[in-house]
């Protein structure tokens, strides 16, 4: 922290006392023995020197200090006060006075004559000059023990406050809570000593304390927190995590090897005792209760951290080329399809026997297949930690200042999807610090912090992850996306939008708010690219904003991409799958409901009009539809949507197969999969059809105009 | 908030000291002596005191230990500043019943580490 403070104040006040200096010397001239007046020369000339140092004022600190050691002396009756003294000190006074003369812009002082003074005084001291300054810096590195290897370390830290420790003013409850600060700390307190009740004197203190900290910071650091109660307080530090303490082949120590290592109890009580030990110890009143409860604490702690390094080690043991698993998750997704169809067709065979076994490989299949999906999860920390980079160096380079915080590193997510997902979040956060934070001097001005904040988090949501990138800058104005969009004519002018629709225009191509181009915005990608990589993630974006608050932009990502939960429908006999995230309800549609709506593609679903698509038409399957036919409504970019199918068939696991080359272009498929019977089925990426669907019928009215 | 007394007959260091506790938003009275501490203290009740060892009038030393006599602030934590020179003086004042001290000359910061050390 700093606090500026106005060094008119001190030079005013050193000017004066200067003078009373002056004033006291000569009085003490007079009689030199005046305990009195010898009081008020150091005083003068140790508030100078004091308040020199604090203000700055280094050279006049330096100076009167060898003056001041010298008085001090004659304080003390170590020297007497001489005519010699006084014309030193005198002249020595003026020598601050014109320190403090140059230093407020006048002439320099005459260094040589500084020495000659300070030369003079130290010459007036018995025995060896100087000695006394040089006392004071060789006690400063008193008692600092070596310092020990990094990392984080466990300490016992015994301490035994005396009786009276109250009288000073101590609190050592504080004192604890320094030490807990410090790192992860355990804290026994030992009663033992507590008196009844009668006999208690609440101004004495009876209660010491074991504390086992495991911290970063080094033993010196550990006393330090003691600095004031040397005197009241017995602190006895310990390193507990010794090699030999901690190497995983050593037996952990024992109770009583324990409590004889800190001098509770000598070898022979242990010996003595040696059975059910620690209510032994009790019984025969060597050691209280509370000094086991220690010894225990102490004992587990050692055995924790042998727990951890363990687990750290095998945890680091294990290191795959990542081709590797993805070549184990093809195979797992073959299996679960030869699965199926085992399934299937043990079903139709109607053997007990095969379908005992059927019903064993499919439980056995979903648990190698969970675990193989497990291991390519990893926790989407380290994607955080780039980001953190990426505002400092962009809020530098555009002179805003921005927090980031970070929620949910640990979140795991399937490692294609977070390679995947670097470059999208990256444009939105780009995009946050660029259009969202406003500079420094607009948040003054709108009453925010002068810091802009990023939040990043992470969560998981049923078979989704959430990553919410949010920020608490100007939001996002619907009326102004949407005059921007007429304006460039991606939009009609008297077109209605929703807030929601009107966020999501950010997304469009060759859409960019931004007034001015800046070193950020002008890398030529946008916030279309975020869009078109979250689709071929299967994942979806919302947007929430409040204008003046900021804005939180929502990405729903698929756990996996190699498997997805399915809704298989039929069409004709032509099977197709539809991602069961965005799957909300079936409901039936029958002839004379398409003959209600007059011919435009819409149902009535509880009082909601929900436009509908016939996949029938849309793929041109030929054949006659049923009589009743089926919709499935699905949520797609915020709308719902129906599809229309011949039959539900159900719930089905998909492993994903991609369409290969010659395929590449049908973009209404993501992919296909293949059925317990052997049937191809293609997986819709309902989101494509839709925009494919109204860019189709804009292009129709258009036209029709 | 907690409420400081800062005792010192220097109004430069006065004013440093209670800026800085100012600026951490603790309540601040000054007193220039230690008479005038006993003084204004016994109307007064503060959190703590940090005072200077040489003053005219009454002594820092004298002052921590009438504090101390006193009811109302044998408990309270007193610190005390001192300069390097002063390892006897030191020595006193903790005997006098001082809670800590801190070394003159020292920053802000140190100060309110010192503060936050002993009132929590």
């Amino acid at each position: 922290m700093s606090v500026e403070i106005d060094t008119s104040a001190f030079t005013e006040e050193a000017y004066e006392l200067l003078s009373e200096l002056e004033d006291s010397l000569l009085e003490l001239e007079e009689s030199p023995g005046d305990q009195e007046l010898i009081g008020r020369v150091f005083r003068a000339m140790h508030t100078i020197k004091g308040s020199g140092a604090m203000f700055g004022f280094d050279a006049v600190a330096e100076f009167t200090h060898e003056v001041e050691t010298v008085f001090d002396m004659a304080r003390n009756g170590t020297i007497s006060v001489t005519k010699e003294l006084i014309n030193l000190t005198l002249a020595a006074r003026d020598q601050i006075r014109a320190i403090l003369d140059a230093a407020g812009g006048g002439s320099p002082a005459n260094e040589e004559n500084a020495q000659r003074i300070i030369a003079g005084l130290r010459g007036l001291v018995p025995g060896a000059g100087g000695g006394a300054a040089g006392g004071a810096a060789a006690a400063k590195g008193k008692g600092k023990k070596p310092v020990v290897e990094a990392g984080p370390h466990s300490y016992r830290i015994r301490v035994k406050p005396h009786a009276d420790i109250f009288a000073n003013g101590t609190n050592p409850i504080l004192l604890l809570n320094e030490l807990r600060e410090m790192g992860e700390s355990r804290i026994i307190a030992l009663t033992d000593d507590l008196p009844d009740i009668g006999a208690l004197d609440p101004e004495q203190c009876y209660l010491s304390w074991e504390v086992f900290l495991t911290t970063e910071k080094d033993e010196n650091a550990i006393q330090d927190v003691f600095i004031f109660v040397d005197d009241e307080c017995d602190v006895n530090v310990r390193l507990l995590d010794r090699e030999e303490n901690l190497s995983t082949d050593a037996e952990p120590k024992k109770l009583g090897q324990i409590l004889v290592e800190r001098g509770d109890i000598d070898q022979e009580d242990l010996e003595e005792a040696l059975q059910p030990l620690g209510d032994r110890l009790v019984d025969a009143g060597v050691v209280g209760k509370d000094q086991i409860r220690a010894a225990l604490t102490e004992q587990q702690l050692v055995q924790e951290k042998r727990e951890k390094k363990k687990k750290a080690e095998a945890a680091t043991s294990v290191r795959v080329p990542s081709d590797k698993l993805d070549n184990l998750v093809d195979l797992v997704g073959e299996l679960v399809t030869v699965q199926a169809r085992l399934n299937q067709t043990s079903a139709s065979v109607g053997d007990h026997d095969l379908q005992l076994i059927s019903e064993e490989v499919e439980r056995l299949t979903a648990e190698l297949r969970d675990n193989t999906m497990s291991i390519r999860m990893l926790a989407i920390g380290t994607t955080f930690n780039k980001f953190k980079r990426l505002v400092r160096d962009l809020s530098l380079e555009l002179g805003k200042k921005i927090e980031m915080t970070t929620e949910g590193a640990e979140t795991e997510l399937d490692k294609t999807v977070i390679d995947q997902l670097n470059d999208p979040l990256v444009h939105i956060i780009r995009n946050s610090i660029d259009h969202g934070v406003e500079n420094p001097k607009d948040r003054l001005a709108a009453g925010k912090p002068e810091e802009g904040l990023i939040h990043l988090a992470a969560v998981h949501s049923g078979a989704s992850v959430l990553i919410s990138v949010a920020d608490d800058g100007k939001g996002l104005d619907p009326q102004f996306l949407k005059r921007k969009a007429i304006e460039k004519g991606i939009l009609p002018p008297d077109v209605e939008l929703t807030d929601k629709e009107a966020y999501q225009l950010i997304f469009g191509a060759g859409f960019s708010t931004a007034e001015k181009i800046t070193n950020v915005s002008g890398r030529g990608v946008g916030m279309d690219v975020v869009r078109k990589s979250i689709d071929a993630l299967r994942g979806q974006i919302d947007v929430q904003s409040e204008l003046g608050k900021g804005t939180t932009i929502t990405l729903k990502l698929p756990l996996t991409l190699a498997i997805i939960e399915g809704l298989l429908v039929e069409i004709a006999h032509d099977f197709f799958v539809l991602p069961l995230a965005a799957v909300e309800e079936c409901v039936e549609l029958s002839r004379d409901r398409v003959a209600n709506a007059h011919g435009r593609h819409v149902i009535n679903v509880r009082d909601e009009i929900v436009p509908y698509i016939r996949i029938r038409d849309r793929f041109g399957i030929e054949g006659e539809s049923p009589e009743i036919e089926q919709i499935v409504i699905s949520e797609v970019d915020d709308k719902r949507v129906g599809f229309v199918v011949d039959r539900v068939i159900g719930q089905h696991q998909t492993v994903i197969k991609n369409l290969g080359k010659n395929f590449e272009h049908s973009e209404e498929f993501s992919g296909a999969t293949i059925l317990g019977d052997g049937t191809v089925a293609l997986i819709l990426d309902l989101q494509k059809m839709v925009r494919f669907v109204q860019h189709e019928e804009a292009e129709e009215n258009s036209g029709g105009e | 908030m907690a409420k400081i007394m800062t005792v010192d007959d220097s109004a430069s260091v006065r004013q440093m000291v209670s800026l800085t506790m100012k600026g951490a938003g603790y309540d601040v009275v000054e007193a220039v002596d230690g008479k005038d501490a006993l003084a204004k203290l016994k109307g007064d009740k503060v959190d703590m005191v940090v005072t200077d060892l040489n003053m005219p009038n009454m002594d820092g030393i004298e002052l921590i230990r009438q504090l101390r006599a006193l009811a109302d602030y044998k408990f309270v934590p007193i610190i005390m500043l001192t300069t390097e020179s002063q390892a006897t003086r030191k020595q006193e004042g903790k005997d006098a019943g001082a809670t800590g001290w801190i070394v003159k000359p020292f920053k802000p910061a140190q100060l309110l580490g010192v503060i936050k050390k002993v009132l929590g």
